[in-house]
């Protein structure tokens, strides 16, 4: 019979998330690796295995082989140890993190490294754009003039007129990042945004504007992954991970069976919350994948807080810090920011410290429990996981 | 520069909407497959051509105004997801149509347009575009 | 006899008035209007060009007579703003219309002739059994320079003539040709505007040709003006293809309903075949056209057309007709006109 070894994470650290003119992707990703080593009380030699995350490096940075990468210049290659890049879209942090913890849970490590970093302001933001829609179905969305925003405009364009929600409940999930982000040392943005303000923002992709989509940040964000076994001999404190689940849906928003359900969403959270034995009630807050406002809306009931359509009942109040479900208590995608291969592994971060009771003027009211949620673009993948709190 | 096979091998889809239909659970799909998601192995040797009719209706549309390079001339500009009448759905530009008198679930048929240039002297790569039924 | 099989047209849906353009040159719109008589003329898209307007032209020709793909032996696009100077417009429309493998097809120029030289290629290969069916197409987004006298007409629009011998719905009986090499409009290569004659286009130009054709023509028919119901000329302006139909003797009613341009302006290559296009419309069986289109550079082709009585087994409506294409419109200022023509430059790695 084969045990399946349990898996927490130990230590956390990232870099601030914004524009990061003067720190190039190697530099990010190692200040954010060295801060988790520290954060968790180890030494580097004691990393078994790395997983970097990273999704548009080679095209913008001219940088592929991620993983390869960040152990050069971390000194971890010096030693030989393993490293793996993993690509899954912007869901590539999430999918870096699952890689790791099924590494670990499968006996055949017992630490290892979780790396996420992206530089999305090394080229012109036109350029940026163009090459975001490579994340899409290239041939039959990008080609046509699909931009990831457009996608989601299409998506909140069906999703407004069926459900008979405006604008200003888009806006909503925005202005509960602002306000959480105003207290987060690290984000990008941290200015209080105003529904008013929110809603007449220039235009992106009708009908959303500026102030519901996720900016293009620079960032990088670490964890330390440990079996059970290494926790148990070395008296470390660890969070652990009681659920990782992965799902799929068509790459293309074009051939989905529903442009406002996320299936992936719905199938790695129904996953998560078997494994974990805990229902969406159960959950103490999330950090979910808000790369648009409407996406957010959507994830909140694809996660299980809101029926499908509801999401604005759960608007303005219950995600608050103090409401009945916190949502992204970091500041969300945006405005604690988006630099895509860092955002799924900076979740872990904010969890990190709120499961710890380390996040204050941040923090949610003893925890028990934080679900994270990353995914790719318009919803071809996504990852869950939930954690558990002390 | 220099993007030829990727676009010209896609010539008959974009050009005259050419869908594959399965043979064996009768489902049509475009943008086209080689393997039915549905049938999986039963669809081996099953998956055929059929050119469809060009029209269909409107699931959802948005004015785009923040447009990579290859669009800035025609910002803003008009991307839907339209339901073809043979049943697959897809995503392509309305053009020619006045911003106001766009709706979900108005009637569209194809038209053949430019999509992209590779600069000022490579290839030009036409496609499918959709204009409201008038 | 070999003749048209089926036609169909295509003009781009926007629409700039000569006020328009006045306004920002400073000149007196009605002067402009009375000098040239040009009410409107038509604007393409920009992601409209030659090709696209061409498919759809051919498409239409292909609804409108029910032909197969098939069955299309030859493809002839005649223009002078083919999208590229090197691989023909004809291959995009094959392709376009899923024309077989085994195709003869080449591009044309000879000014706004391009189009009727391709309706004579086709005709030929008909006559000699090469073919069963083939088309021409005359089609143009032609560019006047900014400020020029030009830019109030040169327009855009394109139009797919299927000949062959069977189900022929009106009969070529006879057509020819003059040829002179006369400079009175021309573009050299790279060049991005062409030069206009002035005055030179008049009477050695467009007058010499269209009238020795049309007089040639009639004369190896043994016909005059008054056995026709139509006359079609080429038409740059309103006035230069109703000065040509009085002077040969042809009436108001003879002319106008081929005479689009105060409409659409010069579609160039697609002008005289848009004009033969809109008068197939309103043609009943029997009725007699005299078709004759000029090109800079200089030359004329001339036709005898008789309609036949299977223009009536045909569903006219099948594809748009000309007056469906000049009623849907919609109007552009200047400063449109100037991003759709490309008039105003991107940036770098723009386009």
């Amino acid at each position: 019979m084969i045990t399946l070894n349990d898996v927490y994470i130990i230590g956390a650290g990232e870099t601030k998330f914004g524009e990061l003119w003067e720190r190039s992707l190697r530099e990010l990703a190692t200040e954010a690796g060295l801060r988790a080593i520290e954060s968790a009380g180890i030494y580097s030699r004691d990393v078994e295995v790395l997983y970097g995350s990273n999704t548009l490096g080679g095209a913008i940075n001219a940088q592929n082989d991620i993983g390869g990468l960040i152990s050069d210049f971390a000194g971890l290659a010096h030693n030989n140890i393993p490293a793996i890049s993993v690509e899954a879209s912007t869901a590539s942090g999430g999918a870096a993190v699952r890689e790791a913890y099924l590494g670990i849970r499968s006996g055949e490590y017992n630490v290892a490294a979780v790396g996420g970093v992206e530089k999305l302001t090394d080229l012109y933001g036109s350029e940026v754009l163009d090459l975001t829609s490579t994340l899409l179905d290239s041939e039959w969305e990008g080609f046509f003039g699909a931009t990831p925003a457009a996608i989601a405009a299409l998506v909140a364009q069906k999703y407004m007129k069926d459900f008979k929600v405006d604008r200003e409940s888009l806006a909503m999930m925005s202005v509960n990042d602002h306000m959480n982000a105003s207290k987060n040392p690290d984000a990008h943005y941290r200015n209080v945004l105003t529904v008013e303000g929110a809603v007449s923002s220039t235009m992106v992709a009708e009908p959303l504007g500026m102030m519901d989509c996720s900016p293009a940040s620079d960032g990088a964000a670490a964890i330390i992954l440990a079996s059970e076994e290494y926790v148990k001999k070395n008296k470390i404190h660890g969070i652990r991970i009681l659920a990782s689940a992965v799902a799929q849906d068509y790459l293309a928003l074009h051939s989905r069976k529903s442009i406002y359900r996320f299936d992936s969403t719905v199938v790695a959270a129904r996953n998560a919350y078997k494994k974990s034995g805990l229902k969406p009630d159960d959950i103490s807050f999330a950090e979910i994948h808000d790369s648009y406002s409407i996406y957010g809306l959507i994830e909140l009931e694809d996660l299980g807080f809101a029926k499908k359509g509801e999401a604005k009942s759960l608007l303005p109040d219950d995600i608050k810090l103090d409401g009945r479900i916190p949502i992204n208590p970091s500041g969300g995608l945006k405005a604690k920011g988006n630099p895509f291969g860092a955002t799924g592994v900076g979740q872990f971060v904010e969890a990190f410290q709120q499961l710890n009771g380390k996040a204050k003027e941040r923090q949610v009211k003893s925890p028990a429990n934080a679900l994270l949620h990353s995914m790719a673009v318009s919803g071809s993948t996504s990852v869950v996981h939930i954690l558990e709190g002390n | 520069m220099g993007e030829l096979s990727r676009f010209w091998r896609e010539s008959n889809h974009r050009y005259r909407m050419v869908a594959i239909k399965c043979d064996n659970c009768n489902q049509i799909y475009f943008p086209p497959r080689d393997v039915c998601p549905k049938c999986h192995r039963e669809s081996i040797g099953k998956m055929h051509e059929t050119e469809l009719s060009g029209r269909g209706e409107i699931v959802s549309y948005t004015i785009v105004h923040d447009a990579p390079p290859a669009f800035m001339r025609q910002r803003p500009y008009v991307l839907a997801l339209i339901k073809l009448d043979e049943g697959p759905t897809i995503t392509g530009q309305i053009v020619d149509s006045d911003h106001e008198a766009l709706e979900i679930g108005k009637r569209v048929r194809n038209v053949f347009r430019k999509v992209r240039e590779d600069g000022k002297s490579g290839i030009i790569q036409y496609g499918y575009k959709f204009v409201l039924e008038e | 006899m070999s003749g048209i099989v089926s036609y169909g047209s295509y003009i781009p849906k926007y629409r700039i008035k000569p006020d328009e353009i006045a306004r920002v040159w400073g000149e007196d719109p009605e002067s402009i209007r009375n000098g040239i008589y040009i009410l409107s003329k038509s604007v393409p898209s920009p992601d409209e060009d030659v090709a696209t307007i061409s498919v759809e032209a051919a498409r239409n020709a292909m609804k409108r007579g029910r032909i197969k793909p098939a069955d299309i032996g030859s493809i002839y696009v005649g223009s002078e703003s083919h999208p590229y100077a090197v691989k023909p417009t004809a291959t995009i429309v094959g392709s376009a219309i899923g024309a077989n493998f085994d195709l003869f097809a080449a591009d044309y120029e000879f000014a706004c002739k391009a189009g009727t030289a391709g309706m004579q290629n086709v005709m030929a290969m008909v006559d000699s059994g090469m073919i069963k069916y083939g088309m021409a197409i005359g089609a143009d987004t032609s560019q006047g320079a900014p400020g020029d006298a030009l830019e109030y007409s040169a327009s855009a629009g394109g139009t797919a003539m299927i000949i062959g011998r069977e189900k022929v719905i009106a009969e070529i009986n006879h057509t020819l040709s003059v040829t002179s090499d006369t400079p009175d409009f021309w573009r050299r290569e790279g060049q991005p505007y062409p030069t206009h004659g002035e005055r030179f286009t008049g009477e050695p130009a467009y007058f010499r040709h269209t009238i020795s054709a049309s007089k040639k023509l009639m004369e190896r028919a043994g016909t005059t003006p008054k056995d026709y119901k139509y006359a079609v000329f080429h038409q740059p302006n309103g006035k230069f293809p109703t000065r040509a139909a009085k002077q040969l003797g042809f009436s108001d009613e003879q002319f106008k309903d081929g005479l689009l341009t105060p409409q659409i302006g010069n579609t160039y290559s697609a002008a005289m075949m848009t004009g033969l296009s809109a008068v197939l419309d309103i043609a009943q069986p029997g009725d007699r056209i005299l078709a004759v289109s000029f090109g800079s550079g200089a030359g004329s082709d001339a036709f005898d057309l008789t309609v036949t009585d299977e223009i009536e087994a045909m569903d006219r409506k099948a594809a748009p007709t000309i007056k469906e294409l000049l009623s849907k419109v919609m109007w552009v200022d200047y400063a449109i006109y100037a991003k759709f023509k490309r008039k105003i430059v991107m940036g770098d790695n723009i386009e």
